[in-house]
């Protein structure tokens, strides 16, 4: 029952979550401080935990091959991620905001999440949403403090990050052909009232921070679909190379 | 056959691989002992962060504690049923982390406010006049701080 569309919902959430964590890994040794290396490792290591866990439901309860089989053999149309994680990291800017808008729809995901009736996915998502609490705590000090508290250089460069992320980040809640399915069987509430309880949650942050959010309406969000359904940017394929170079050498591989 | 309680008792010496002055019991990452008819242990134990990479180690440990217990055969498992958080972590468990140098994470209820991080009291010297310099440290489960008052830099255990 409902099991297509479970797949697919746990697929989503755990691609991007693979995705964005190899993206955050970029940062590793690259970051403008120390403290910021460390973060971004960290928030890696966390997100590529939280991947894991949910492949790992996937693979216990679903029928689905273990957890490193689905990371590292399947090709982009195989993905379900968004566009937005794709992107590779850009400045500190960019990464910084593709971080808060990520990581706030994530709470608002697992937040709704910890009501499912899948209940390996609501007793995960309790937990997540503890370490997500710090990503979003993390980004959230560093959004206001580069964009109301440093000076007109670090506030036109958050602004323009914001700019060019916002678009993408509308892509994250690309609606599902499963949205009525899940929310009539209690599993997930949907992507439009995520998408709502999303900007409910970035508008009083992004207004501290004097930062401008761009219009909802002005923006043809569709642009950034596709990623669900398999379609994307010319940037994953790559990643996803370079991901599972060690894998395609030798799966038995200790790393 | 050793009885429940010496099961816990024993499992008191298996220590955290990264915090040694902390046992895995006080820690509170094992939730739950029991036997079963056939006298096989079975310890459900949850992950203090989901990305931990210490925790097949722990788990080994675990079972290696059990076998020179008299368990050659044992059932540990990974579960997010009784989820972890630093409540957990017994009396014992905070002054153990005091006694590796990192600040223990403050008790709460209901929702934690991470603003608790802000001026985590100093290992070294007890004060409050502390900084947060980064709610990530050298491994997930810490953050790093400065104490303003023996100008000292510092780690906590973060509260989750």
């Amino acid at each position: 029952m409902n099991d297509a569309a479970i797949n697919d919902l746990i697929t989503r959430l755990a691609d991007d979550a693979l995705i964005i964590a190899h993206r955050n890994s970029e940062w590793t040794g690259l970051g403008p401080m120390l403290e910021e290396d460390i973060a971004f490792s960290s928030i890696a290591q966390d997100k590529l935990g939280h991947a894991q866990a949910l492949y790992n439901i996937l693979h216990t309860n679903f029928g689905q091959p273990d957890p490193d089989t689905v990371a590292f053999t399947r090709n982009e149309a195989q993905f379900r991620c968004c566009h937005l994680v794709e992107l590779p990291i850009g400045d500190y800017a960019f990464s910084l905001i593709r971080h808060f808008l990520h990581d706030a729809a994530e709470w608002v995901r697992y937040e709704a999440l910890e009501q499912s009736t899948v209940v390996p996915l609501a007793q995960l998502a309790r937990k997540i949403k503890g370490e997500i609490k710090y990503h979003l705590f993390h980004a959230k000090t560093w959004v206001v403090q580069l964009g109301a508290q440093g000076n007109e250089e670090s506030h036109a460069r958050m602004q323009s990050a914001l700019n060019e992320a916002f678009p993408l980040a509308l892509g994250m809640f690309e609606p599902s052909e499963f949205d009525g399915e899940l929310a009539a069987a209690g599993i997930y509430p949907g992507e439009g009232q995520v998408q709502q309880r999303w900007l409910e949650l970035i508008a009083p942050v992004l207004e501290q921070a004097t930062l401008q959010l761009p219009s909802v309406e002005e923006i043809d969000r569709s642009v950034h679909y596709g990623g669900r359904k398999g379609y994307h940017t010319t940037h994953l394929q790559p990643m996803l190379n370079e991901m599972a170079e060690v894998y395609r050498i030798d799966p038995a591989a200790e790393w | 056959m050793p009885t429940i309680d010496e099961i816990w008792e024993a499992l008191k010496s298996v220590k955290d691989p990264e915090i040694p002055t902390i046992s895995l019991v006080d820690l509170g990452v094992i939730t739950a002992v029991s036997l079963d008819d056939a006298g096989i242990p079975h310890v459900r134990m949850t992950p203090t962060f989901v990305g931990c990479p210490a925790m097949d180690y722990m788990q080994q440990q675990v079972r290696e504690r059990l076998a020179q217990l008299g368990f050659p055969q044992s059932d540990v498992q990974m579960t997010f049923q009784d989820e972890w958080n630093t409540n957990k972590i017994t009396e014992e468990g905070l002054r153990a982390l005091g006694q590796h140098g990192l600040a223990p994470p403050p008790r709460y209820e209901g929702v934690l406010e991470l603003e608790v991080l802000n001026n985590t009291p100093c290992p070294y010297c007890g004060s409050h006049n502390t900084t947060l310099h980064s709610p990530f440290g050298p491994t997930l489960c810490r953050s790093l701080h400065y104490c303003n008052n023996c100008r000292q830099a510092f780690e906590g255990f973060k509260p989750v």
